[in-house]
């Protein structure tokens, strides 16, 4: 990176652990309401990620320009597990990418906002996902491109848990590893369930998940996906690490806790959004949490801008 | 195999080796270019680029699936991408990663599948790439090459980032008979006509274009003037060139070493039947898997030799001349020939 960019840099205004809660509050409304108008779509997985996407966007984590979705140096964020696309699109059109009243024409015929992201019909889309265990490959191709032309960018990519049956997510794990690309961050959204069932039931060997990444040459830490200073603490710290990719293991609830997606809806309400009522129910609760959130504040910092945005 | 021979083409280099020496050069003048391989770069022949250019070269093991999405996102930041395996497991196993990363998207990364066809021998059928075309040409916005020889598959490989977005290009194992010794015209998606003739066309691709002339040279004898088209592009298809030969010659034989269902034929068939129909025969692997063996072999017991050839254009010219009033023979995939 030039001088000149790296004066052009723009890291959108970081917001604090309280300011964030609020913002995860309302992108959570914004799922619920989206996907309850378009009559389909993941509300529950979009819901397990909108913490951790709320931190990366707008906890001065990712920097990135909404006037210049193609800018080169900019930081890429992958949704690999391409049906929380609600998610990703709430937290688009927060940071500016386009104007959030799009929102309610989720997967309507015409709308950018398809049922699963279209990196050619909406800018700020880094990859075309939906078919799952193929985002962390791509987000590998981001972070050796970054090597070839020696660009300081990072590349964050959230995966499911039920992703991980995919053979191509430890392809991916075995290549970034051999590469060192301290460049990369994968954060799996673990909320437990997959289509079917519990990831416990359907895959039960997926754990020990962290032994597995850890044995596959990764940085593994665990966090609550949910406590947004934990969060925005692990997002930072994980910068630190220049020599191996990482992963974050983000500890989550499909469905954010909400009662409409408890107990036996859980799998009922995979890929199926909120009836009226329900709705009313789950925005009251959200209503509820968000009153009774207290902020918790942040660890003191031990390391440098430079630790966190790499050499520029 | 000796393909050609008897027409006096000399035996030139396999066309995997074309590819690399011309991906090569390449990398010379376009330091935006990187490769992939997936741990067959010495069958590839990705190897030349790689030992010249280690830090544009990425060996990422043999997991096809990955390879190709690592493609998808070098492409998306901007880098032009070549990703390479053999044509069976390159096409065969990433195909949904081909399908989400490189052609949804319409990403800049050409891929090339080596090894294709039965003429790779005695690997046998696990190996043989006879689904690639097929498979390749299903996909939206993808161009498709399969090159006669090592002049042409230079010519080809060098076209590759003439245009923008996804391509596949099909290289061989064998040794390959030259063509086009005299250097040649190439041009993504235009036919080239090698020999004239009325009485009908073949049009082929690959190692079969060798078999066309060498057919086209035997029916000569016989006073049959038949014309040669190397339709070295599958997709998007010289639609043209192939109307020109069906008004011009009224009978139309493909040859192809690949599968007949969706390859070359397939695609011309298309193009006749909407535009022009005329009789059709085809030549190519019909309905089943082939077995380890000489090359030679193979192609004799597959029925991809200028023979088979021969007997196609026969056949299309007498119905042609029966004017379809003669007995008509329906020849099933399995081999059962019914006539009417």
């Amino acid at each position: 990176m030039n001088q000149q960019e790296v004066k052009d840099l723009r890291l959108p205004s970081s917001r604090t652990v309280a300011e964030l809660e609020d913002t995860a509050y309302r992108l959570s409304r914004n799922i619920l309401q989206m996907t309850t108008e378009a009559g389909s779509g993941h509300p529950s997985s979009s819901l397990s990620a909108i913490d951790v996407m709320t931190a990366l966007y707008f906890g001065g984590i990712l920097r990135y320009d909404p006037n210049q979705p193609e800018w080169p140096g900019r930081d890429r964020f992958i949704l690999s597990k391409g049906h929380a696309a609600p998610a990703l699109y709430a937290v688009l059109a927060e940071a500016g990418y386009f104007d959030p009243e799009l929102l309610l024409t989720l997967r309507e015929f015409g709308s950018p906002l398809e049922g699963h992201p279209n990196m050619r019909a909406q800018p700020g889309v880094e990859a075309s996902t939906g078919s799952l265990g193929q985002g962390l490959s791509i987000g590998l191709g981001h972070a050796l491109a970054a090597q070839v032309d020696n660009m300081a960018y990072r590349v964050y990519v959230l995966i499911g848990d039920g992703e991980a049956d995919e053979g191509q997510i430890w392809e991916a794990a075995l290549g970034a590893a051999k590469y060192q690309t301290g460049n990369l961050t994968a954060v799996l959204d673990y909320n437990k369930y997959q289509q079917t069932g519990a990831v416990n039931d359907v895959m039960p060997s997926l754990e020990p998940v962290a032994d597995k990444w850890e044995a596959f040459g990764w940085d593994v830490r665990e966090m609550d996906g949910h406590n947004m200073a934990e969060v925005l603490a692990a997002l930072q710290d994980v910068r630190r690490v220049t020599d191996q990719p990482q992963i974050i293991i983000a500890h989550t609830l499909k469905g954010r806790g909400l009662s409409p997606f408890e107990g036996d809806a859980v799998n009922r309400k995979h890929g199926e959004p909120l009836d009226e009522a329900e709705l009313a129910t789950a925005l009251a609760e959200l209503d509820d949490q968000h009153a009774t959130t207290v902020a918790t504040a942040l660890p003191d910092p031990d390391y440098t801008a430079e630790d966190l945005h790499g050499e520029i | 195999m000796n393909l050609g021979k008897k027409i006096g083409l000399e035996m030139g280099p396999p066309t995997r080796n074309a590819f690399g020496e011309a991906l090569a050069e390449l990398g010379k003048t376009n330091a935006n270019l990187v490769v992939v391989d997936g741990d067959v770069a010495n069958s590839t022949r990705t190897e030349y680029f790689g030992d010249e250019y280690p830090t544009r070269f990425f060996n990422l093991g043999i997991a096809e699936s990955n390879l190709v999405g690592v493609a998808s996102g070098l492409a998306a930041s901007g880098k032009e991408v070549v990703a390479a395996s053999f044509a069976a497991f390159l096409l065969g196993n990433a195909y949904d990663q081909i399908r989400m990363g490189i052609a949804y998207p319409q990403a800049n990364v050409k891929l090339v599948g080596s090894h294709s066809g039965i003429s790779i021998g005695e690997d046998g059928p696990s190996q043989m790439g006879i689904e690639d075309i097929a498979l390749a040409t299903s996909l939206p916005h993808f161009t498709v090459i399969v090159p006669a020889d090592a002049p042409s598959t230079e010519a080809a490989t060098k076209a590759l980032f003439s245009f923008d977005g996804p391509a596949y290009l099909r290289t061989g194992r064998p040794k390959a008979p030259v063509v086009y010794p005299n250097g040649l015209e190439f041009e993504v998606g235009k036919a080239n006509q090698l020999r004239d003739g009325r009485h009908a066309t073949i049009i082929a691709c690959g190692l079969m274009v060798a078999a066309a002339l060498e057919a086209a040279h035997t029916l000569s004898e016989d006073g049959l003037e038949v014309c040669v088209l190397d339709m070295h592009t599958i997709k998007p298809l010289d639609q043209t060139a192939v109307i020109r030969a069906a008004q011009q010659t009224g009978a139309i034989v493909t040859a192809e070493e690949h599968l007949l269902d969706g390859g070359l034929g397939t695609a011309v068939a298309a193009c006749v039947v909407q535009y022009h129909p005329v009789p059709m025969r085809f030549v190519g692997i019909r309905n089943r898997y082939a077995e380890s063996g000489d090359p030679a072999s193979l192609l004799k017991k597959y029925g991809l030799m200028p023979e088979n050839i021969v007997q196609a254009v026969r056949e299309a010219i007498e119905h042609k001349e029966n004017n379809g009033d003669g007995e008509l023979i329906i020849e099933f995939s399995n081999g059962e020939k019914e006539a009417e």
